[in-house]
């Protein structure tokens, strides 16, 4: 039943940066499916653009591992949504291409920075979206907009064609309405890929079930302390009596750590973005450089004018931070704390199966809320120790504050994505019912 | 006042792929940015994957070097900006390299064995190339056909003390890689070299990418020269990075920001780290250019010179071995001296020689069928037709056509009167007890025999004529 797939949304709330008014597909257990694609993800024929400038009119001349997945399984890719630039933001509001609204409320951010992708799935564009996280840009974003987002297990799913950010800490995800889309689209994507160096083979075959009798939910006290918007917590609180009503148990954890979570975070993926991010000089790719300069000036001068600032304040901190006489103080003390958490993660696992808490600390912000970058830092705390450890986290809804979605977060152990799937379709098919 | 000199080498692996891609590393002769994709081009979302022979070949050099291999390696990013290089990182090896402490023995200048220590080798990727358009064009263009290729490099001690050591401990190494078998060294551009130099007390200096064993040698004893001058006129070495200039000989001062870099090395984060000490006991390494030697000496019955020179070049020894059945001494001669002579002198290659006519020379030689001089006769015009890219004549065919053959004794004899009846002062001064006549007249009948005569029964025979009073 191969075919092709008519897109043309009423976007409002900005949620792609490119559309594919005819999206071919053909045939395969997703076959017909509309599926949006995070901006950073390289789709052939497909520009792609990170929500940057420095990467307007960038047509990838291959596909990134999971987009071959989905073409192969049926998939129409109907468009690349929006993403806050390079995916620095919580919000979606560092796009080049402009902010993504939240459909739930126009005044609200989707969050961020797969904002675009919850954005269309939310209102209804896609059933289903790939997104990237980083340090909570899935989770987030379907926590703000009442959807289901999941990150992976680090290692799970194929970054081949992901335009990285911060290599060591991001996973490309599912984000879709339900927990059992969400899951059928990373079976779809979990398959082994050699051309990644960091993944192992282990292949998401899964149908979710909602049996959850005798799990051990470990809840950490960090997660609802200071910060955390106490109607939130208390949102997520009674989120996990529903799971202890189903059988599970729940233990107390801790996470010490989480101390030195948010800092170790923002030293790493500015550090390896630092890097990352130097490729793009005009030379190959992108809007081109000004021949007429010296390379040095040209260089110079074209990623002055084309990367956001927010882009720019990163790049500039983990240069920062990995430079002679500094790197020590700042590079290798985040590798220690990260070792650390990790650590944590893996006493608390002793106790509990998956680790149950609020996904971000608060409801969706005000478009323009968060103009100050360090408390748009702060908004990570609840999404950043899964990425230093690796683990698998997912954002199922849980209810609403002022009229605005919150998100439950449960993580578990690496690898075992299914245990984290099969309890958010536990709670996800009790509340529905 | 001591040279110390310690030397940086760069060895493109001789794999059939890149070091992280698929792509051929045989791009020589095509056109530029035909052997690329998204990995080796730097395309954004592109992965490294590490190519398991490149480690392997690295392997076979630190074990061939009596080196450590750590139980973990790791890949880093060394980070600078430059149109050659598609990520603005190079990934590279940096505090976890693949192996340590190593050594190989070369002669110093008085002809000792001496130890150089080899500080470490990693493996790293090569930058694409920039080409400048003549002209004085407003840009360059970059051919990243040569990016990603895999390279090898090889850190020594300051343990040599002169430039002719230096370029010694390059041949050495040069034979071993070639040995080994991970190293083409006729691909232009296989090799470069940085080269530390500093007299002692004074400061060091850094001369970088020297691009030919001959220009290695060039450059430090350029280098040499200049910091004594230095010297001499109570000025001080200043420690900084120079540029060779291959064509005038000199080195140039590199000022500026080259020299303030940081390149913010850290671990490779789409690479796990390398764990393949274990590998080691699985490598099977050929013949080393010392064993080789030895046996040689053994089994061939040589002397020193002519083995270390026979085992100086792979391609050489090869040769060697397979022509030696007909006469190992004389052809260990005839290879060693003659044929390598010879082929220096034309600017060839010894692959250039079917090893089957030149069998067939040696055994012309040793039937003594030609005499030595006529020996060479042949070779020249073998080689000349081989340098001309036509087939090889069989030698005995030249033999023929050009006459050569051993001339019998009744043949000249009738020269020998010819000559000795033509020079009656020579003979005079031979009667006279004057040596060096005699020579001459047998240099006049060899030359009349063109070399078909063996000189020293020569000698005899018109002396004999002579003393018998025949004239």
């Amino acid at each position: 039943m191969a075919g092709t797939f008519d897109f043309s949304p009423d976007d409002r709330c900005n949620a792609f940066i490119t559309t594919c008014s005819t999206a071919p597909f053909t045939d395969g257990p997703l076959a017909g499916t509309a599926v949006a694609v995070k901006d950073n993800i390289s789709t052939a024929g497909i520009q792609t653009t990170c929500g940057s400038r420095i990467l307007e009119g960038y047509v990838p001349p291959y596909d990134a591992h999971v987009v071959e997945l989905l073409r192969n399984a049926g998939a129409a890719i109907v468009g690349k949504t929006n993403m806050d630039e390079f995916g620095m933001g919580t919000t979606t509001e560092t796009s080049a291409f402009g902010p993504t609204r939240n459909p739930v409320d126009p005044e609200r951010v989707p969050g961020g920075s797969s904002g675009g992708s919850a954005a269309a799935v939310a209102a209804g564009f896609v059933p289903m979206a790939l997104g990237t996280d980083t340090g909570g840009s899935i989770r987030c974003p379907a926590a703000f907009c009442g959807i289901v987002g999941l990150k992976p297990t680090y290692g799970r799913v194929s970054r081949y064609g992901l335009i990285a950010y911060a290599n060591s800490l991001e996973q490309i995800g599912p984000m879709a309405r339900t927990v059992e889309d969400a899951s059928r689209l990373m079976s779809v994507i979990a398959r082994y890929d050699p051309r990644d160096s960091t993944m192992l083979d282990k292949p998401y075959d899964h149908g979710p079930t909602a049996d959850i009798a005798g799990l051990r939910i470990g809840v950490p006290e960090e997660y609802f302390g200071e910060g955390v918007d106490p109607r939130v917590a208390e949102t997520v609180r009674d989120a996990i009596g529903v799971l202890e009503g189903l059988g599970a148990e729940t233990v107390p954890v801790s996470i010490p750590g989480m101390r030195h979570a948010l800092a170790a975070y923002y030293v790493i993926c500015t550090s390896e973005a630092s890097s990352n991010l130097a490729r793009f000089d005009g030379v190959r790719y992108g809007p081109a450089v000004d021949t007429r300069k010296t390379w040095h000036e040209a260089y110079q001068d074209l990623r002055q004018e084309l990367f956001g600032t927010e882009v720019r304040r990163r790049i500039m901190l983990g240069t920062f931070a990995l430079s002679a006489g500094y790197a020590g103080r700042y590079y290798a003390k985040a590798q220690v704390a990260r070792r650390n958490i990790r650590e944590d993660f893996e006493r608390a696992f002793r106790d509990a199966d998956i680790i149950a808490g609020p996904t971000m600390p608060t409801v969706a912000f005000r478009l323009g809320e968060k103009s100050d970058p360090l408390s748009m830092y702060l908004s990570d705390i609840l999404t950043v120790p899964a990425n230093l450890a690796g683990i698998p986290a997912i954002s199922v809804p849980c209810g609403r504050v002022d009229g605005l979605p919150v998100g439950l977060q449960l993580m578990g152990r690496q690898f075992e994505d299914e245990r984290v799937v099969d309890a958010a379709f536990a709670y996800e098919q009790e509340v529905r019912a | 006042m001591k040279t110390i000199v310690g030397l940086e080498i760069h060895v493109q692996l001789a794999t059939a792929t890149k070091l992280f891609c698929g792509c051929s590393t045989d791009y020589r002769d095509d056109e530029p940015n035909t052997h690329c994709c998204p990995v080796c081009l730097g395309l954004p979302g592109a992965l490294p994957r590490l190519n398991r022979k490149a480690v392997e070949y690295g392997l076979r050099v630190a074990k061939a070097l009596d080196m450590k291999v750590p139980e973990e390696s790791e890949f880093a990013r060394k980070n600078y900006f430059y149109p050659d290089l598609p990520k603005a990182y190079q990934v590279t090896q940096y505090d976890k390299p693949l192996a340590v402490e190593g050594t190989v023995e070369i002669e110093d200048d008085e002809g000792h064995e001496k130890i150089v220590r080899i500080t470490r080798v990693h493996l790293e990727e090569d930058p694409g190339r920039l080409v400048h358009v003549a002209g004085g064009s407003k840009y360059s263009l970059v051919d990243y056909n040569r990016s990603g290729i895999p390279l090898l490099e090889i850190v020594t001690e300051p343990d040599m003390r002169s430039p002719q050591e230096a370029r010694r401990f390059l041949n050495k190494l040069r034979t071993i890689l070639e040995y080994l078998g991970v190293f083409d060294g006729d691909r232009e551009g296989s090799l470069r070299v940085d080269a530390n130099i500093s007299l002692e007390g004074s400061e060091r200096v850094e001369v970088k990418n020297i691009s030919s064993y001959k220009g290695v040698e060039k450059a430090l004893t350029f280098e040499v020269t200049r910091q004594k001058n230095l010297l001499r006129r109570g000025q001080k070495v200043t420690r900084e990075t120079r540029h060779f200039m291959e064509g005038r000989g000199i080195t140039t001062s590199a000022r500026g920001k080259e020299e303030e870099h940081d390149y913010r090395y850290f671990p490779e984060p789409d690479l796990r780290p390398l764990r393949v000490a274990g590998w080691v006991a699985e490598i099977d390494l050929p013949e080393l250019p010392v064993a080789r030697k030895n046996r040689f000496m053994a089994q061939y019955g040589i002397s020193l010179n002519h083995a270390r020179t026979l085992t100086g070049d792979l391609k050489l020894a090869d040769f060697y071995e397979e022509v030696a059945h007909v006469d190992p001494a004389l052809a260990a001669t005839w290879v060693a001296d003659t044929l390598l002579g010879e082929l220096n002198y034309r600017n060839m290659g010894i692959a250039a020689v079917p090893a089957e006519r030149f069998t067939e020379l040696l055994a012309l030689l040793r039937s003594k069928t030609i005499t030595d001089a006529a020996g060479v006769q042949v070779l020249r015009e073998m080689l000349d037709t081989c340098a001309a890219g036509k087939p090889c004549e069989p030698p005995a065919a030249i033999v023929d056509r050009e006459g050569l053959a051993r001339a019998t004794e009744s043949e000249f004899t009738e020269v020998v009167e010819k000559v000795i009846a033509a020079n009656p002062q020579a003979v005079e001064d031979y009667r006279a007890g004057k040596n060096g006549a005699l020579n001459y007249i047998v240099g006049q009948v060899m030359k009349e025999t063109r070399g078909r005569a063996d000189p020293r029964e020569l000698g005899r025979i018109v002396a004999e004529s002579i003393d018998t009073g025949g004239v």
